[in-house]
């Protein structure tokens, strides 16, 4: 047992030897360029949706009454929405108080004071129990049919519509992984292979002398597995550069719209997934190589 | 200690090297094998720690039949025998000291241990004070007597040394040849090819004579 965590030990010394020269060092840094795009790309996103979330937190719909719609179609309107179950609450906004929220608005107040009269309708902000996509619709679509209702506006389409362009960045970017860390493998399966090839008279040597195959492949693995847990180390690194970079400018545009948004690294459990998972692609590489080359 | 019978080696595509070839060294013996260019002696002493494989008859080393180790066994002979090989197969990128330490790096001792083997190897062939020197700066003879401090250093109870004296001048292989018998004398078996015929008249207790691959004399001690 002591004798085996020597032996272990003793592979991980000399790989983290050959790791610390100049060829595995770059290794390590290509490694780090090519997982520090998805990676980063994912920080990103998680932030938009960190941003999208925040945002619908509470999806509502809008429900607009015809201008001519009496007091008692209005009363018969609240009503129905509060006898509806899918319905958590419903507030009445008089056509006053919409104009009053418009006219303190920054920058539209100049143009509603020049309106002659009150353009807007009456109107009922309603949120919905069950927050799904579908089950808005579904609603919207009824509250559409009532009598005296004109419109129905779903205020959480926008938001839908980023959701779902996140998740095609999303699949994009999970390809991209995919891609680059097929390109991982690659990489550690040439070093592993040039490292081979110039330990090959050592390795004949050890072979002739009594050591066995698990004593020659050990050192590859470790330096595999170390040169990708390197690699998602600098990736981490350019990422969280990358985010500082930006956040420069994103404070600039977040405080004009007097929010402290910042853009976020990853989380700990994401970052040392990133790690890891660079790790066990690059021992993947390792193995392949020694496979390949070592007989 | 060593038990051929009957063994024959035939290469892939090549004629037969070893033919109808048996005898048997006992522990503590000091033996030669030894036979023009080509003979086969070369072929005989990789049979041992199964380099080669024999094509027919069995090589019996410490009782065991090493021709039908299984390949994942094999590493475990080996380290129990000392290997002196024909081109040395020294490492000319490595001290002089990480040359000895080679094969302790995969037997069980600790790094003191390892450290004290390597120095008492390096002692008795008298390479003590050269550790930190390239095996390029070495002489033949010293670069020889290296080989045999890496091939002792796991304290073997069998050496097995191919042509260890050649291209050396005379005062160099009979120092080597003195290496040989002083770990024989203290109980090491020793089994030495050579095609010079002068030294094993010198030193020659136990002589196999090989030619054209059949064992012309020595079979049975004389
Ligand atoms: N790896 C090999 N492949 C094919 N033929 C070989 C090989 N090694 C040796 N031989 C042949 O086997 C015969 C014996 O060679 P060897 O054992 O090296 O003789 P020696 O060591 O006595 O000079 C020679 O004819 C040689 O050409
Ligand atoms: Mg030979």
């Amino acid at each position: 047992m002591i004798a085996w965590l020597r032996q272990h030990r003793r592979a991980l010394a000399g790989a983290i030897a050959r790791l610390a020269k100049a060829s595995g060092l770059a290794s390590a840094i290509v490694i780090g360029v090519a997982l520090s795009l998805p990676a980063g790309g994912y920080a990103l996103l998680e932030n938009l949706r960190g941003l999208a979330g925040r945002l619908t937190l509470e999806p509502r719909l809008s429900v607009f009454l015809r201008p001519e719609a009496k007091r008692a179609e209005t009363e018969a309107l609240g009503a129905a929405l509060r006898a509806d179950a899918r319905i958590a609450a419903a507030r009445f906004v008089p056509r006053e108080e919409a104009l009053r929220e418009l006219k303190a608005t920054e920058g539209i107040a100049e143009v509603v004071a020049a309106l002659e009269r009150n353009p807007l309708p009456d109107a009922f902000v309603v949120s919905a129990k069950d927050q799904g996509a579908a089950a808005l619709d579904a609603l919207a679509a009824d509250l559409r049919r009532l009598p005296a209702v004109v419109h129905v506006q779903a205020d959480a389409d926008w938001a839908r519509r980023l959701a779902a362009l996140a998740g095609i960045a999303r699949l994009a970017l999970a390809f991209l992984a995919a891609l680059l860390g097929f390109a991982l493998i690659a990489v550690t399966f040439n070093t592993i292979r040039l490292q081979i090839l110039t330990r090959r008279e050592e390795i004949e040597v050890s072979r002739l002398i009594g050591a066995t195959d698990a004593f020659i492949r050990r050192p590859f693995y470790y330096l595999g597995l170390l040169q990708g847990l390197a690699g998602g180390g600098v990736a981490l690194a350019i990422v969280a550069t990358g985010l500082a970079l930006l956040n420069g400018e994103v404070r600039v545009l977040a405080e004009s719209y007097g929010s402290a948004f910042r853009l976020a690294f990853l989380g700990p459990v994401d970052a040392v997934a990133v790690v890891l998972l660079s790790g066990l692609l690059g021992w993947l590489g390792a193995f392949l190589s020694v496979s390949r080359h070592l007989r | 200690m060593v038990s051929f019978s009957a063994v024959a080696k035939r290469y892939p595509g090549g004629e037969e090297a070893l033919r109808e070839v048996s005898f048997s060294i006992a522990a503590g013996e000091l033996a030669f094998v030894t036979g023009r260019s080509g003979a086969g002696k070369s072929t005989l002493l990789k049979l041992i720690p199964a380099i080669e494989r024999p094509s027919a008859g069995s090589v019996l080393v410490n009782g065991q039949n090493v021709g039908a180790l299984k390949r994942t066994a094999i590493p475990y002979l080996r380290r129990n025998l000392g290997l002196v090989f024909q081109d040395q197969k020294l490492l000319y990128d490595r001290s002089v000291y990480e040359n000895v330490m080679l094969p302790l790096a995969f037997s069980d001792h600790g790094p003191r241990e390892a450290a004290r083997r390597a120095r008492a190897a390096l002692d008795k062939v008298g390479l003590l004070g050269r550790e930190k020197a390239n095996p390029i700066q070495l002489s033949g003879g010293e670069q020889q007597r290296l080989a045999i401090a890496r091939a002792v250093v796991n304290r073997p109870s069998l050496l097995v040394a191919d042509e260890p004296t050649a291209n050396l001048d005379a005062e160099s292989a009979a120092r080597i040849l003195e290496i040989f018998v002083a770990f024989n004398q203290v109980g090491v078996t020793v089994l030495i090819a050579t095609h010079d015929q002068s030294l094993v008249e010198r030193y020659g207790e136990r002589v196999l004579r090989l030619a054209d691959g059949r064992l012309a004399s020595g079979a049975t001690p004389a």
